[in-house]
């Protein structure tokens, strides 16, 4: 292992998953090693005097126990609807903002100590203010959702059209296009690779923000099932078990979204070191 | 523009000044007194100072100077990216006053857009035109530049002479009059930058366009232009303006070659040793 | 980008002014048009930071959030920058982890809180390991991609020195990679202000966070709720501010220049 550091693996970026060629020696490496962590932890489990953390058999147990009453469907779809609601509506506003922001010098440098300001104040801490305004329910956990996606993906969108060389703007001026023919055929190719990873990190965020929402101001869903399980009798498989499934959705958004990196008129915008 | 010194440098020079114009075109770019000077951080930095160029219609002229004379600056203000601090540039007797489609500029590197096919990018300026005559038109520019099978492909699979030549052919399919290019082939090896540089005059040779093209290596500028345009460096004017009254295919080797490099050598007062 | 005139020095300050003061006018024009009794006007609300000041209650709560980023934010950037740089280094390893990391990832450190209310109790605890879990991904994913992403002639002129293993990794990569580091940490930083003040409302009873909560649940004080969020934005962006300044410092700046 101490042989030269990237001698045969320099495509294998850490986080590209299973893209590279030497892959199945690396998949059953990887499989191997979570059996392993999972081997430990039954044992460990198992021998423990105090109940510090259930085994990974009750923590199965816990998923057939509310797939069987219907709840693990209802709690994931539950969670994913207000994460789509509330991450789309983001999108949709901040996207064509932060590409104007980015665009138009004045109105970006006038905005930007705002956000600057707004950016760090965590999407929890509006939670009274979206109780107040919403009510306990849905419409808050969204109202939070889209605002935890809102200024991530507007400053996204700023930094985008901030990295599209100036020789494909110059470019299309000397082709005669019109302001509005440039903003569709050069300034959105250009920064949609940007906008693509953006897009994928805040959806990231946006799942973090709904299981927090859920544990405090809605009655449904996997943010609820973890606090539920705990308060309504110390079941704490389910809140292992409403972890993991957490876990596991989170991974797949990413994954779904990885696959748009990949559509060819984006790939330019991905280096391949 | 000229100096009459008395010296074998002007002699060497001076002969090819007095062979005769072989055509007499009309002039199709001129500047005149442009002069540019940047405010950056509050420190006034002059880049060009009353520089004067005509360019006939058809003619192939080369601006050659060191790095960061101000040469590139020149060609963004009569290409119309940038506006001098005085002077003016015109082109068929119209003020410039921006871009303009009828003008191409290719860019140093990266000029070509990521997004978009072989295909895509030579038919992007194409939009006026019916789909038909577009493939028509691609097609014709595909074959000249030779990347012939290539019309599917994106330029991050191609060469960096590939995308240079997909990036003249980008130019060239919208029928500009003038090309500008600035230091094109910067970015290529130089066995790479001879075949471009036939490759250029064989395309400039079929279709005739005015080309004003910026360059540092002295080589270039005499294999390529009918004259070349010697700047000083900062503030850049006009050193002197050398004929090149050699016929294409140029003999690299031959005496009247060998004759006017020397004399720029000099001019820009190069040694000859290394 | 969009327009060719430069801008002048003054408009670097008086743009963001003037969108303060319309934000600001907006605000308090929208809680006098709508008659609300509860939602604070500007007004109120800086009344609010006053009385928070006054109380010492600020500078206490601040101090209590500072402390508990300051504990696992540090504690997960010492195991995570050497862990990560390790990784980048040797892909073989990185490729058997990197899925185990890719799974627990997604898991919000919120999701962890009553696991670690189990393992910590309520307090100053649980809000620090939450805090340490939120920022050990970002900085070890950063450490890791950093690493791997020295040039390979860098690494090479190191063992050309005759440099072993060990000392190549802390003379040669690790300078390398910590303009991607820093930005790792920087990313994480932010992260970790945000959990902790989530972790304060849930877990703890002190703390910006909590005052957020407290606020409203102790008399509906809209005016200090809307207070700490400013605050707690304030405070967020003088740590960003500080580290980017970090950025400025020449043995890393040449990573930042493009």
């Amino acid at each position: 292992m101490l042989a030269g550091p990237l001698t045969h693996h320099s495509r294998l970026r850490p986080g590209s998953g299973w893209r590279s060629t030497a892959n199945s020696l690396a998949c059953l490496r990887s499989v191997g090693l979570i059996t392993v962590l999972l081997g430990v932890w039954q044992v460990a489990s198992a021998h423990q005097k105090v109940q510090l953390l259930p085994s990974p058999l009750a923590v199965a147990r816990g998923i057939g126990e509310l797939a069987q009453h219907g709840l693990l469907v209802k709690y994931v779809v539950a969670s994913l609807f207000r994460v789509t609601w509330g991450f789309l509506g983001a999108a949709i506003l901040a996207v064509p903002f932060g590409l104007a922001l980015g665009w138009y010098k004045r109105p970006g440098m006038a905005l930007n100590p705002l956000i600057q300001i707004l950016r760090p104040i965590s999407p929890l801490a509006w939670i009274p203010i979206s109780i107040l305004w919403f009510g306990v329910g849905d419409m808050a956990a969204i109202f939070l959702i889209f605002l935890a996606s809102f200024l991530p993906l507007t400053v996204t969108a700023m930094n985008a059209v901030g990295n599209v060389l100036p020789v494909h703007i110059h470019a299309a001026r000397n082709f005669g296009l019109r302001q509005d023919q440039l903003l569709c055929r050069v300034l959105f190719p250009a920064v949609a690779p940007q906008l693509i990873v953006g897009l994928r990190i805040t959806l990231g965020i946006a799942w973090l923000v709904v299981v927090a929402a859920e544990m405090i101001a809605v009655n449904s869903g996997l943010g609820f099932l973890i606090v539920d399980s705990r308060n309504a009798g110390n079941r704490y498989d389910l809140v292992v078990a409403g972890m993991v499934l957490i876990g596991a959705i989170g991974l797949l958004l990413d994954i779904g979204m990885r696959s748009f990196e990949r559509v060819r008129s984006v790939r330019w915008g991905y280096s391949e070191d | 523009m000229a100096s009459i010194i008395s010296s074998p440098i002007s002699q060497k020079l001076a002969k090819a000044s007095a062979a005769p114009q072989k055509r007499i075109a009309r002039t199709k770019l001129r500047a005149e007194g442009v002069s540019m000077v940047f405010d950056q951080d509050n420190n006034r930095v002059a880049v060009l100072d009353m520089v004067d160029l005509e360019v006939s219609e058809g003619e192939f002229v080369c601006i050659l100077g060191p790095s960061g004379c101000g040469k590139s600056t020149f060609l963004n203000i009569i290409a119309g990216f940038l506006s001098p601090t005085s002077g003016q540039v015109r082109i068929d007797e119209e003020t410039v006053r921006g871009p303009d489609p009828r003008r191409i500029f290719v860019f140093q590197e990266r000029g070509v857009f990521p997004w978009l096919t072989v295909e895509g990018n030579i038919g992007f300026g194409l939009f006026k035109l019916a789909k038909a005559q577009r493939a028509e038109r691609i097609a014709h520019y595909v074959k000249l530049v030779g990347l012939q099978g290539f019309e599917k492909t994106y330029p991050q699979e191609l060469s960096g002479g590939m995308k240079q030549r997909l990036e003249v052919a980008r130019a060239l399919a919208v029928n500009p009059d003038v090309l500008f290019l600035d230091e094109p082939f910067g970015a290529l090896d130089s066995i790479t930058r001879l075949t471009m540089r036939s490759e250029l005059l064989r395309i400039w040779e079929a279709e005739r366009k005015t080309i004003v093209f910026v360059t540092h290596d002295i080589d270039e500028s005499i294999q390529l232009a009918d004259r070349v345009i010697v700047m000083s460096a900062r503030p850049a004017r006009i050193q002197r303006i050398v004929n090149i009254d050699m016929g294409h295919p140029r003999d690299i080797s031959s005496r009247r070659y060998l004759e006017l490099r020397d004399g720029i050598f000099e001019q820009i007062g190069l040694a000859h040793k290394v | 980008m969009n327009s060719m005139r430069q801008l002048g020095n003054w408009e670097k300050y008086f743009w963001p002014l003037l969108a303060a003061c319309m934000f600001l006018l907006a605000w308090h024009v929208l809680v006098k048009w709508s008659d609300t009794k509860i939602f604070p006007s500007p007004i109120s609300v800086e009344r609010g930071m006053a009385e928070l000041m006054y109380k010492g209650v600020f500078s206490q709560y601040i101090v209590d959030s500072l402390r508990r980023v300051a504990t696992g934010y540090l504690a997960a950037a010492i195991l995570a920058v050497p862990s990560g740089l390790l990784l980048g280094c040797y892909p073989s390893a990185a490729s058997v982890v990197d899925p185990v990391i890719q799974v627990v990832r997604p898991i919000s450190p919120i999701a962890w809180i009553p696991v670690a209310i189990v393992w910590f109790g309520v307090g100053d605890r649980t809000a620090t390991f939450l805090i340490f879990l939120a920022s050990l991904f970002p900085i070890a994913v950063a450490s890791m991609n950093g690493a791997h992403n020295v040039p390979s002639i860098y690494r090479r002129a190191g063992r050309n020195f005759g440099l072993s293993p060990a000392k190549l990794i802390v003379k040669v990569v690790f300078p390398a990679a910590l303009p991607q580091i820093i930005i790792g940490l920087r990313i994480a930083l932010g992260i970790a202000w945000l959990v902790v003040v989530a972790a304060e409302m849930i877990a703890v009873d002190s703390g910006l966070g909590y005052l957020v909560i407290d606020s409203r649940n102790s008399g509906k004080r809209y005016d200090l709720v809307v207070a700490a969020m400013v605050l707690i934005g304030l405070t967020g962006l003088g740590l960003d501010t500080a580290f980017r300044r970090m950025e400025k410092l020449k043995s890393v700046r040449w990573g930042f220049q493009k």
